[in-house]
């Protein structure tokens, strides 16, 4: 029996405005909510809100047969909770079906997993808990973004506690092996890895609509056929993309919600099964370890991360954001904290690339890069302010463990004075 | 393929782009093998390079019937031209001249520069290349800037060759908008006789169509290039304490000189450790003096006065930044010449090159901000210096005349019936 394992991406930065160096030090606001919130409008109303009425309905027709699951970046969670309620609303509602699951991830949808690990659990503990409040469930199961992984980055997510974790079907680490098994992660075994099919994926998220394509008209038919067609052995078919594969990508005239509403239809009708990711790795026999060096992402043919940290302006921005990681968790100012994490999405740098600058609303990479080093500039700043950058990051450790430990010390003090002077009472009261 | 090109100007003497463009496309062309370029200027003074291209000046041209013997004509003209070919241009005299005043050889004095009596130049002009079109053997006419479209027109109506016309500006780009009427027809009166026309840019394009009224299918974009610059490595950037900003130009309304001078006023109040070039020359020097002045920058702000040859490269390669704000420029090619030695520059949307240039940074000359903005980030940050010198020095390395040449050479092909 075959099982499908489908989830949903939704990830939307916090767009930067246009932000010229003279207001560096003047401007400490840094993002253009108009454009936000006009972006989420229309994504909310043609993509989340329909495909989550869409999968409501299939879930209630097939008595929770038809499972999914979701994972919504902390800076898409805090857009859609100011601009589009009841999107939220209507998430929590998919929740309670139990039919749906919500992954886990770094809360910025950042790249702390390859620049500063302790910063990278710092989010995923913050988006999970982000979750838990939301949609009542912790989550087991880890998607990093952009589908970013490495032996290593597997290594801390197990030692974290989470199950499972998801990665792109990458030729270079998978080779000719089918993605259509459960994996482990290189040397922990417990750490399962469940692999993207790309092909079933971009079918649906890139190629329905395209006219040009040979298999063009898609429909639920036939692509449960071609699913129906794999090795008796490949026992799981995870078909991941981003939501916006509905209703954007493709519009709702290319007929999508339909295809989405037959294909679980036909799939049952032939036996298959849907599964969600953490019940993935614990029903199915892994097929054995995956060794990940390098690490690999889902994004352009080479599947790494060149389209973050491929050009020397990229790895500048990043060098310098990342450098003031511990000053800045130092820190208790909750604006600056709060920039901090806005700070750190990945679109930020994917703006920059020269081969691939996908969703930019910049003219070029450089124009993407003035803007965010002119950002960044009045953000250090702020850092600098707090922590001069004169102190040495060991030496202002040590001072903020005395201001701590003075603080605990002062209470221990004063619960002696405390009792010292009930004491001094009972005597007196004895003496009496 | 034999073409017969009217040109005006042609290195080592030139006065703008127009003399280096005609150089580099010539020279792209004459790699393909069966290319036969004779190229026409006013005024040649001898040590012009003719190694892929033969060159006729036309102030050697008889256009007057003159008797003389083979010695004078020697010792007259010699140096630049065999007497034989002398008399065998004089055969093509067809036409009464003789109302142009001629010298005694029947030739007319060119100036070869852009002299008041222009308009009589050009027009004398037409009268060279009738004789040259009923003696010369071509294929096909190429007509360089609206100088030499009368010649180009004539010497189409003698030989009915198809004319090209190669638009490398026109009078909307020089005078930003209020254009002389009498230029107006002169370009126009080229473009309406040419079988095809090559713009620039795109840019000019839009310009020949929009405003000279011509048909879309007969307008090709063909973009200059850039010769490669043989001793690049030659000029060195001298470490200074102080980063240097530089527009390099002649400083007149196209070139849009205040947007440089307004953009360096804004960058300089959030950064010292900058100055500012303003090199060439021009009717708005004065007036830029006064404005940096009156913007209290002039500490920080030079004038360096007309640069040429070796110092315009030398200026480029000790700048952090080069900037071309220009209003409207057809082509624009000093931004090329920046990036082969290593400088990262600045180019307004405005700019033909625009629509090839990569790795330089695009701002609309209006918007000092922007201007501002990128200057500050160049000399601030490391990283985009680096990626802009380094990434368009390989972009520049890579736009080449001889790919320019395949693209007219395909005109070529298709107006004479070849393609």
């Amino acid at each position: 029996m075959k099982n499908i394992c489908i989830y949903f991406q939704i990830h939307q930065p916090y767009d930067l405005k246009r932000y010229r160096f003279f207001e560096i030090g003047q401007d400490h606001y840094y993002y253009d909510d108009y454009r936000i919130e006009d972006k989420i409008r229309a994504l909310s109303e043609k993509s989340y809100l329909p495909s989550n009425a869409t999968i409501a309905e299939i879930i209630r027709n097939s008595n929770g047969k038809f499972r999914c699951a979701f994972s919504i970046s902390g800076t898409a969670l805090e857009q859609l909770e100011q601009y589009a309620p009841e999107v939220i609303d209507s998430f929590k509602e998919l929740a309670k079906t139990g039919a749906v699951e919500f992954l886990a991830e770094p809360y910025a949808h950042s790249l702390a997993s390859v620049y500063s690990a302790d910063e990278f659990e710092r989010q995923v503990k913050m988006h999970a808990e982000k979750i838990e409040l939301l949609f009542g469930k912790k989550p087991t199961a880890l998607r990093n973004s952009e589908l970013i992984y490495s032996d290593e980055i597997g290594e801390r997510v197990a030692k974290m506690g989470y199950k499972t974790m998801l990665i792109d079907e990458a030729r270079q680490v998978l080779g000719w092996k089918s993605p259509n098994f459960v994996y482990t992660h290189s040397y922990i075994p417990k750490l399962k890895l469940l692999v993207r099919n790309l092909k079933f994926s971009d079918d649906i998220s890139f190629r329905f609509s395209n006219t040009s394509w040979s298999e063009f008209p898609l429909t639920a038919d036939k692509y449960v056929d071609w699913l129906a067609g794999l090795p008796e052995n490949e026992k799981i078919i995870n078909i991941w993309m981003g939501y916006e594969a509905f209703g954007i990508f493709q519009q709702q005239e290319t007929g999508i919600f339909n295809f989405m509403k037959a294909f679980p239809y036909h799939a049952m009708e032939r036996q298959m099964n849907f599964i969600l990711p953490s019940e993935a790795g614990k029903k199915l026999e892994d097929a054995g370890p995956l060794s990940i060096t390098d690490p690999i992402s889902w994004s352009g043919h080479e599947k790494d991360l060149s389209p973050w940290t491929g050009n020397d302006l990229q790895q500048e921005a990043l060098n310098k954001l990342y450098a003031v990681t511990e000053r800045v968790n130092m820190a208790k100012d909750k604006v600056l904290l709060h920039d901090w994490l806005l700070l750190q999405s990945t679109d930020h740098f994917r703006y920059m690339s020269h081969k691939d600058q996908f969703g930019t609303h910049y003219e070029s990479p450089y124009d993407a890069f003035i803007n965010y080093m002119n950002v960044l500039a009045d953000f250090l700043e702020r850092v600098d302010a707090q922590y001069p950058t004169t102190i040495e990051n060991e030496e202002l450790n040590e001072l903020l463990t005395t201001i701590n430990n003075q603080d605990k010390e002062i209470i221990k003090l004063q619960k002696d004075v405390k009792k010292l002077k009930a004491n001094a009472k009972k005597k007196k009261a004895a003496e009496k | 393929m034999k073409a017969l090109m009217f040109g005006w100007e042609f290195p080592p003497h030139i006065l703008g782009g127009l003399g280096t463009a005609s150089y580099g496309l010539t020279k792209g062309m004459s790699m393909q093998p069966d290319m036969d370029i004779t190229f026409v200027i006013p005024k040649p003074h001898g040590d012009e390079d003719q190694s892929f291209l033969k060159i006729i000046g036309a102030s050697y041209v008889p256009v007057v019937w003159k008797e003389n013997n083979w010695d004078y004509v020697n010792q007259r003209i010699g140096h630049i031209m065999n007497p034989d070919e002398y008399f065998w241009l004089r055969n093509g005299i067809k036409y009464d001249f003789r109302r142009i005043y001629t010298n005694d050889l029947g030739c007319i004095n060119f100036s070869g520069r852009y002299p008041d009596n222009l308009i009589e130049e050009i027009s004398n002009y037409e009268a060279v290349a009738s004789v040259l079109a009923h003696q010369l053997d071509f294929d096909v006419i190429h007509s360089h800037d609206w100088l030499t479209y009368p010649a180009g027109a004539f010497a189409k109506q003698i030989s009915g060759k198809p004319l090209v016309v190669h638009v490398h500006a026109t009078d909307f780009d020089r005078s930003r908008g209020q254009v002389n009427p009498v230029v107006y027809d002169i370009e126009k009166r080229g473009l309406d006789a040419a079988d095809h026309i090559i713009t620039v840019s795109n840019l000019t394009r839009r310009i020949v169509i929009e405003k000279y009224h011509q048909h879309p299918d007969k307008v090709t974009t063909v973009h200059n290039a850039v010769e490669p610059l043989e001793d690049a490595d030659s000029y060195t950037k001298t470490p200074r304490k102080d980063k240097v900003v530089t527009f390099l130009g002649r400083i007149t309304m196209q070139k849009g000189p205040e947007y440089f001078v307004e953009a360096a006023h804004r960058v300089l109040q959030k950064t010292k450790n900058v100055r500012f070039v303003m090199a060439g020359s021009g009717d708005m020097m004065n007036a830029m003096i006064d404005l940096a002045a009156k913007r209290n920058i002039a500490d920080r702000f030079h004038f360096t006065g007309f640069l040429k040859g070796r110092q315009v490269y030398e200026m480029l390669a000790e700048s952090d930044v080069y900037i071309m704000p220009s209003v409207s420029e057809p082509f624009g090619i000093s931004p090329l010449e920046a990036m082969q030695v290593g400088t990262p520059t600045i180019i307004s949307k405005q700019s033909g090159c625009a629509e090839i240039l990569t790795h330089a940074i695009k701002t609309d000359y209006w918007d000092i901000d922007a201007m501002a903005d990128a200057i500050y980030a160049i000399v601030e940050n490391p990283a985009m210096h680096k990626s802009l010198r380094e990434l368009g020095c390989e972009e520049v390395h890579n736009i080449k005349w001889y790919d320019a040449g395949l693209k007219v050479r395909k005109i070529y092909d298709t107006v004479t019936g070849n393609g």
